[in-house]
C-alpha cells in the first residue's frame, strides 16, 4: 500500500502559483527527498503535508486515510524544523514528552519511547538540559528525538541538515541515513543540496518552477535527466549543454553535429528524437576527457585541481563553453589549446522543449 | 595609567555628574534633611530629629491615605498587565486593521493627565455622563462613581487603566514578536491546544517582558496623584487620597514642607522595597528555571 498519496495539490500565495497541480506516491518505509532551488515549491508541498499551510485544491492521502482536512497535530506525521523549533524553555525531556503528553499517552509509554530515542540518539546525558545550553548537533538531534518518540507514520525533515557546519553535516547524513534503517515509516526531506538527496533519498523528487520536474532513484536522475533543468541541477559541475544539429543517415543511432563541426555517434535511438527543431548534447564532465586524437580543440579559460582529478573549463572554437576532465597531476594551463576527448556513448540529447533523450539500455 | 590621565577622563562624565547630582542627588539629601526639620515655606525652620516621622505614624489621614494607595495599585496593575497582554495578543498580526488598532490603543497614552480626567468626568458623571445615561436607558440608578467613598477608587482605577494601558501593550506587542513562528508550528505538529500553547509557549516566552511590566506599573502606581487630584480631589472624605496627594496637600496647602518631606522618604522607602522584593523573587524564579 502506498504510505503518502498526493493528488492535484495546487496552491497559490495572492496572485503567485506556488504549486501547480503535483501528484506523487510515496511507497512505505520509503526515504524521499524534494530536492530544488529556492522558490520551487519543495518546503509549501512539505508544509502542505503537515498541515502547516492548506492546500487550494488537491488531496492528501496518508496510509490509506485522507489527512488534508485534519489539524497537524492528528495527521500522523512528525517533523524536523529547519532551525530545530525546540521549546526553550523546557529541558530535553519535557520537549520530546511534550507532544505525547498532549496526545494523553500513558506515563509509562512516555518514559519507554523517550529512554529508546536518546539511546539511539546517543543524547542520554543531555536529558535535563534545555536547548539554550546545547551546541547545534546536539539541538539537531533532540529535534530528531521529539519526532521519532511520536512513531509517526511519516518524517517529514526541512533542510535537516543545512544549519550544520560541514563535517557535522557529513557525520549527520550517515546518521540519518542510519536512522533511516530503524524506523518504520516513510520519510520526507526538503533539500538544496543535490548530495543530501543523492546519498539519503531512495528516490528524488526534483521540482522546480511550480511542478515536479522527475521523480526516480538518485541514479536515474543523474543517468537519465527528464529535461534540461534536472540535467543541469544535479550533478556538480553542472553538465555541458551544447547546440546541435541532427545529421542525415539511416543508422539506427542518431549522429549529431556540434557547432564547430565535430561530429559524434550517439547511442540515442534516431527513431526518438523529434523530427524538427534545434537540438542540443549534453555531456557530464567525465565524458569529455583531456587529449587523445581527432577530437575538437578547446581554449582553456580555468582549471579547478580536485587532487583526485583536475576539472578543466574550456571554449570550443565556436565559442561554447565546455566542462572536460583530466587527471589529478594535469599539467594544463590556462590559455593552452587542448584536445579533447568526448565519448559520444555517454551523451545525452535534448529536443526544442528541453525534454530528455538517453542511450537505451544499461 | 598616569593620573594625568584619570583626570581627563572624569572631564568626560563631569557635565553628567554635574546634572546628576544638581537634579537628583542634591534634592535627594535636601529631602532627607528637611524631613528631620520642622519647615514651612518662610523662616528658617528647626531641628526636630525624627519628630516627624513619629508624627506621621501617628497621622490617621497619612494612614488611610497609604492604604488607599495599596488598594488603588491592586486595582490597577494585575487588571491593566492582563488587558494588556490581552490586547497585545489579539492585535499581533500584520493586518491593517491591527495597525491602526495599536495606534488607537495607544493614543491614550500619548495624553496629559489633565485631558484623561476630563474625558472620564464626561464618562463618570452620574447625571449627564456616559455611563450615567447608558444606567439610566438600561432602568437603572446611575452609579456615583466620583462621589460614593466605595466607588471613587475603582473610578481612579479605570480612569488609569484606560490611561495606561499603551505602554504595557506595547512592550508584550515587542516580547511577543520575538517569538518564533516555526515554535508554534511544533506545537501545532505536537498536538498543543490554544491554551497549552499560551500557557506552555507565550506565557513562559514572555516571563521577562511580565516581569519588567508588573514592575514599572507597580512603581508608576504607588506614585499615582494627577487622577487623584484632579477627578476626585481626593475625596469623598479622603477615600480616594493617594500618598502622593496627601504630600502634595501637605506642602503647598498647608506649607509644611518637613512634615511632607517626612512622608516622602517614607514613600519612597515603600517603593524601593517593594520593587527590591519583586526583583529578588523574580531572580530566584528566573533561577530556578534554569535561565537561558
Amino acid at each position: 500500500m502506498a504510505s503518502l498519496e498526493l493528488k492535484g495539490i495546487g496552491k497559490s500565495f495572492g496572485a503567485t502559483p506556488v504549486l501547480d497541480h503535483v501528484d506523487l506516491a510515496l511507497d512505505a518505509r520509503e526515504f524521499i527527498a524534494f530536492l530544488g532551488p529556492s522558490g520551487s515549491g519543495k518546503s509549501t508541498l512539505l508544509r502542505i503535508i503537515a498541515g502547516l499551510e492548506s492546500a487550494d485544491s488537491g488531496e492528501v492521502w496518508l496510509e490509506g486515510k485522507r489527512i488534508d482536512k485534519l489539524p497537524p497535530g492528528k495527521r500522523g506525521v512528525a517533523m524536523v524544523f529547519q532551525h530545530y523549533a525546540l521549546y526553550p524553555h523546557m529541558n530535553v525531556r519535557e520537549n520530546m514528552a511534550f507532544g505525547l503528553k498532549n496526545a494523553r499517552v500513558a506515563v509509562g509509554e512516555i518514559d519507554r519511547r523517550i529512554a529508546d530515542a536518546v539511546r539511539v540518539l546517543e543524547i542520554e546525558p543531555l536529558l535535563e538540559r534545555k536547548p539554550g545550553q546545547l551546541s547545534g548537533g546536539q539541538r539537531q538531534r533532540v529535534a530528531i528525538g521529539r519526532a521519532l518518540v511520536k512513531e509517526p507514520k511519516l518524517f517529514l525533515l526541512d533542510e535537516p541538515l543545512s544549519n550544520l557546519d560541514a563535517a557535522l553535516r557529513l557525520r549527520t547524513r550517515v546518521e540519518l541515513a542510519q536512522l533511516k534503517q530503524r524506523v518504520d515509516a516513510a520519510v520526507i526531506m526538503v533539500t538544496h543540496d543535490q548530495a543530501e538527496a543523492m546519498t539519503l533519498a531512495d528516490r528524488i523528487v526534483v521540482m522546480n518552477d511550480r511542478t515536479i520536474q522527475q521523480v526516480g532513484p538518485p541514479m536515474e536522475i543523474y543517468n537519465r535527466p527528464a529535461n534540461v533543468f534536472v540535467a543541469q541541477f544535479v550533478g556538480s559541475p553542472a553538465m555541458t549543454l551544447l547546440p546541435a544539429t541532427l545529421d542525415d543517415g539511416r543508422g539506427k543511432f542518431a549522429r549529431l553535429k556540434l557547432g564547430d563541426g565535430t561530429q559524434m555517434e550517439t547511442r540515442v535511438e534516431r527513431s526518438a528524437l523529434p523530427k524538427e527543431g534545434s537540438l542540443r548534447l549534453g555531456l557530464r564532465p567525465e565524458a569529455v576527457r583531456v587529449g587523445g586524437e581527432g577530437g575538437p580543440s578547446a581554449k582553456v579559460e580555468l582549471v579547478e585541481r580536485l587532487g583526485e582529478r583536475t576539472l578543466v573549463y574550456a571554449r570550443l572554437s565556436d565559442g561554447q563553453p565546455i566542462t572536460a576532465e583530466d587527471q589529478g597531476d594535469s599539467k594544463v594551463k590556462i590559455g593552452d589549446s587542448v584536445p579533447l576527448a568526448i565519448d559520444g556513448a555517454a551523451a545525452h540529447v535534448f529536443g526544442p522543449d528541453g525534454a530528455g533523450y538517453h542511450r537505451t539500455g544499461a | 595609567m598616569t593620573s594625568a590621565r584619570d583626570w581627563r577622563g572624569l572631564l568626560f562624565v563631569a557635565p553628567f555628574l554635574l546634572l546628576y547630582s544638581l537634579i537628583l542627588i542634591f534634592p535627594l539629601l535636601r529631602g532627607l534633611w528637611l524631613s528631620l526639620n520642622q519647615v514651612d515655606l518662610f523662616g528658617a525652620g528647626h531641628f526636630v530629629g525624627a519628630g516627624n516621622y513619629v508624627r506621621l505614624a501617628h497621622d490617621p489621614v497619612f494612614g488611610t491615605s497609604l492604604i488607599n494607595t495599596f488598594e488603588v495599585t491592586l486595582m490597577i496593575v494585575p487588571a491593566l498587565t492582563v488587558i494588556a497582554l490581552a490586547l497585545a495578543m489579539a492585535l499581533n498580526r500584520g493586518t491593517k486593521g491591527a495597525a491602526v488598532l495599536r495606534g488607537v490603543f495607544f493614543s491614550s497614552a500619548v495624553l496629559s493627565v489633565t485631558i484623561v480626567t476630563l474625558i472620564w468626568r464626561f464618562v463618570l458623571a452620574p447625571d449627564a455622563g456616559l455611563l450615567g445615561n447608558l444606567w439610566t436607558a438600561l432602568g437603572w440608578q446611575p452609579l456615583p462613581f466620583l462621589s460614593d467613598e466605595h466607588l471613587a477608587l475603582p473610578a481612579l482605577a479605570i480612569t488609569t487603566i484606560w490611561w495606561s494601558v499603551g505602554f504595557p501593550m506595547l512592550l508584550f506587542l515587542a516580547g511577543l514578536q520575538q517569538i518564533p513562528e516555526d515554535m508554534y508550528e511544533a506545537a501545532a505538529l505536537d498536538n498543543a491546544s490554544r491554551w497549552t500553547m499560551f500557557t506552555r509557549i507565550t506565557l513562559p516566552a514572555l516571563s521577562r517582558t511580565l516581569v519588567l511590566v508588573v514592575m514599572l506599573q507597580t512603581a508608576a502606581q504607588l506614585q499615582l496623584f494627577g487622577q487623584s487630584q484632579l477627578l476626585t480631589a481626593g475625596g469623598p472624605s479622603g477615600a480616594s487620597r493617594t500618598a502622593v496627594l496627601f504630600l502634595f496637600e501637605t506642602a503647598f496647602g498647608r506649607w509644611e514642607l518637613g512634615y511632607a518631606s517626612a512622608a516622602a522618604e517614607v514613600l519612597f522607602l515603600i517603593i524601593l522595597a517593594v520593587t527590591l522584593t519583586q526583583y529578588w523573587a523574580t531572580g530566584r524564579a528566573t533561577a530556578a528555571d534554569g535561565g537561558r
